[in-house]
């Protein structure tokens, strides 16, 4: 029955969203209105509107960051407040404070600092002058990277937390005996904590690899996902959630996204039956 | 658009005096209702009408509430006003259309009302026309028709894209309005000097900068070849759409730095707070105003480019208005409420209360209106051929986030870019959407 609910609200639709996206229609009339188009939609992809090459570079680019360097942070801050600390109570408010906002309010916060001439960072540097001005938002060469910046301020202390806990979860005679074995800070870290963390680890990619090609919001209250912060997940909407719609194109792009994310689902499964079977 | 910053004349006329007004109902013509008021109906109020509105900001609603009250109290028809934000409005259009639509919605004028009521999803409203045809232009009525020659919109209200500045600023530094494209570079230079930016610019949206364009190519090439442009008549190669790139171009330096990351509210503040001489905006400008600081606002055409369209003086000038449903549940009920809207007292009670729009309808009452509604008023009588809105006169899809907004975008990022192929690609472009 369980298995049921799946198949019909998980699979089937996303079987029809490949099945549309090798047809036209604009959202407009029955089953009967829909033209099939072959690959029509996915020659679209790059014809005119540079629009879907600009969103892969950019979820690619917003996966390495995270991967790279927002998720590390997230587990330094972790260690670094599993030690206790004197304010650990203090770092870990502010930590957390940013996980509990949507990413659409964390949008809302930081266009309010990279506003051009009212802004607080332009403000604090000096640079909200015509002749300097830089404009954080509107330049597409670095909008993308000051959006990743407010996301990441949220990512860091989400994986914080989810690391602090498991953490606080491995039985600290461990680390004693490592200690009393000679073992460094690092090297206590590295040969008994991070093996024996290995369940929360695979949580932490599983989670950062979903936060990347799931992220949205935040792009789509700053400008709707244009002029350099295209995103896949925000060209689908456009396309779809749309005056006149594109159901076709749109679903297109979800077939490219839905690809990208087999993949690390799909190494994610494998590594799971490969421990279930030995 | 962000809440309204006016204050406004307090409390509204509500309905409290329904007694003395039955009378009146006899003007309007609500023969139909009797039919709609059901069996058994013992003096009953009739089945309250459905109106979808998208006026959502705490000014537009408020004038609208006025508008129904007013309408309720001279036909003792209840409406239900289901209000939804406008950009969600917009986004569920063609959902909410197909669904069980609202007997009446707020919708807006030329191909954007074509789109639908070509499809069939709207109904047709030319009876409602014969009646209110005398309150309107010609421009408002083809503003209304679709392809079939019939219309499906009812004219509400309206507003003019033009330049606007602050009078006190311009009088204490001496500035006088440019008539033409070299004298506001005359002037552009001079407010440079004198320290000020010469126009505000703000694009973060993507839709601004069509209102640019808008008025380049109606200025340079004509009303006739901007619609034909707009509806895939002409080509984007054309070396006429080149030419409103390359004076565009020539213009850009003048504008405020960093308008992709501005939005067009902090960009009318920065004119209204004397940073910038002036801006080419909609009237909605006035909205991030004080009242008083609106007063001194004043408004002038786009400048003259030296073409034989200069004659024309085209502008936008937007017109929104209300749409039938294709099935509405209150056919009667609907007719009387159109023909109301449409007309001058509705159209009157609602600029009486939002003071950046004005009526469509050429008798409404403007002896209550503000000198920047005035001015706007003499703004649209004055143009020759009136254009609705890059977004309102071409396909939905082309003009959309990922579409024109986008590519737009590509021109004000890079404005020294390759304008052949650039214009290559708008057109291949418009060619997928087929």
């Amino acid at each position: 029955m369980p298995l049921l609910l799946v198949v019909a609200f998980i699979w089937l639709p996303t079987l029809a969203c490949v099945a549309l996206s090798f047809t036209r229609w604009d959202g407009i009339g029955g089953l009967a209105d829909i033209q099939w188009v072959g690959l029509r939609n996915y020659e679209d992809l790059f014809v005119g509107q540079p629009a879907f090459g600009r969103a892969l570079h950019n979820n690619v680019a917003w996966l390495l960051v995270l991967v790279l360097l927002a998720t590390p942070l997230g587990i330094l801050f972790a260690v670094l407040l599993d030690r206790r600390l004197r304010g650990s109570a203090f770092y870990q408010s502010a930590l957390y404070m940013p996980v509990v906002l949507s990413l659409a309010l964390v949008g809302f916060i930081w266009q309010l600092q990279y506003s051009p001439e009212q802004g607080f960072i332009n403000n604090l540097l000096g640079t909200n002058r015509q002749d300097n001005l830089i404009d954080w938002l509107g330049n597409r060469d670095i909008n993308i990277w000051a959006v990743l910046v407010a996301a990441g301020w949220r990512h860091v202390g989400y994986i914080t937390l989810i690391y602090l806990a498991g953490l606080r979860s491995v039985d600290p005679t461990l680390r004693e005996a490592a200690a009393i074995d000679g073992a460094g800070e690092w090297q206590a870290f590295r040969r008994v904590t991070w093996p024996v963390m290995r369940p929360i680890n695979v949580v932490i990619v599983v989670v950062t690899v979903i936060e990347a090609l799931r992220a949205f919001d935040i792009v789509y209250v700053i400008n709707r996902g244009q002029n350099g912060l295209e995103l896949l997940s925000v060209l689908v909407a456009n396309s779809i959630l749309a005056e006149a719609g594109r159901i076709g194109y749109g679903s297109a792009v979800a077939t490219v996204l839905l690809t990208m994310s087999l993949v690390p689902i799909l190494l994610y499964m494998r590594r799971a039956f490969r421990q279930d079977a030995a | 658009m962000a809440p309204s910053a006016e204050d406004l004349p307090g409390g509204l006329t509500r309905r409290q005096f329904l007694g003395g007004v039955a009378g009146t109902a006899g003007l309007l013509a609500v023969g139909g209702l009797a039919a709609c008021s059901g069996p058994g109906a013992t003096g009953t109020a009739p089945p309250a009408l459905t109106l979808g509105s998208n006026y959502s900001d705490d000014v537009p609603r408020r004038a609208m509430q006025a508008v129904v009250d007013r309408f309720s109290e001279l036909t003792d028809v209840p409406v239900v006003v289901n209000t939804v934000a406008p950009q969600a409005f917009q986004d569920r259009i063609s959902a909410y259309l197909q669904g069980t639509p609202d007997d009446v919605f707020t919708w807006f004028g030329g191909q954007r009302m074509r789109f639908f009521a070509d499809q069939g999803l709207a109904g047709d409203v030319s009876g409602v026309w014969s009646s209110i045809a005398a309150h309107h232009t010609e421009a408002a009525r083809q503003a209304s028709t679709a392809s079939d020659g019939n219309q499906y919109l009812v004219p509400f209200i309206t507003y003019p894209w033009v330049m606007i500045y602050r009078q006190s600023v311009w009088r204490e530094m001496g500035y006088e309005q440019p008539a033409t494209l070299d004298e506001l570079v005359v002037l552009a230079e001079r407010m440079r000097a004198d320290g000020l930016v010469p126009l505000a610019f703000g694009n973060r949206e993507g839709w601004p900068a069509m209102g640019t364009f808008d008025i380049l190519n109606l200025r340079l090439n004509g009303h006739d070849f901007h619609l034909a442009l707009l509806e895939g008549r002409e080509q984007w190669t054309d070396k006429r759409v080149r030419r409103v790139f390359e004076t565009w171009r020539d213009l850009l330096p003048y504008h405020q730095a960093g308008a992709l990351g501005r939005t067009w509210q902090e960009a009318a503040r920065s004119m209204i707070a004397g940073e910038a001489g002036m801006i080419y905006l909609a009237t909605f400008a006035g909205e991030q105003a004080s009242e008083e600081e609106r007063d001194d606002l004043r408004l002038f055409h786009f400048p003259l480019l030296g073409t034989p369209y200069d004659d024309e003086l085209a502008l936008d000038a937007p017109i929104n208005g209300f749409m039938l449903s294709p099935r509405p549940a209150q056919p009667g009920a609907a007719r009387a409420f159109l023909e109301f809207v449409g007309g001058p007292e509705a159209q009157g009670i609602f600029v009486a209360q939002n003071p950046n729009r004005i009526a469509v309808a050429t008798d409404a009452d403007t002896s209550g209106y503000t000198s920047f509604q005035r001015q706007m008023a003499q703004v649209i009588g004055e143009a020759g051929r009136l254009a609705q809105f890059f977004d309102r006169d071409t396909r939905p899809d082309f003009a959309g986030a990922n579409g024109m907004q986008g590519l737009l975008g590509d021109f004000l990022h890079e404005p020294d870019l390759e304008l052949g192929p650039y214009l290559q690609r708008i057109q291949d472009f418009w060619d997928s959407l087929g």
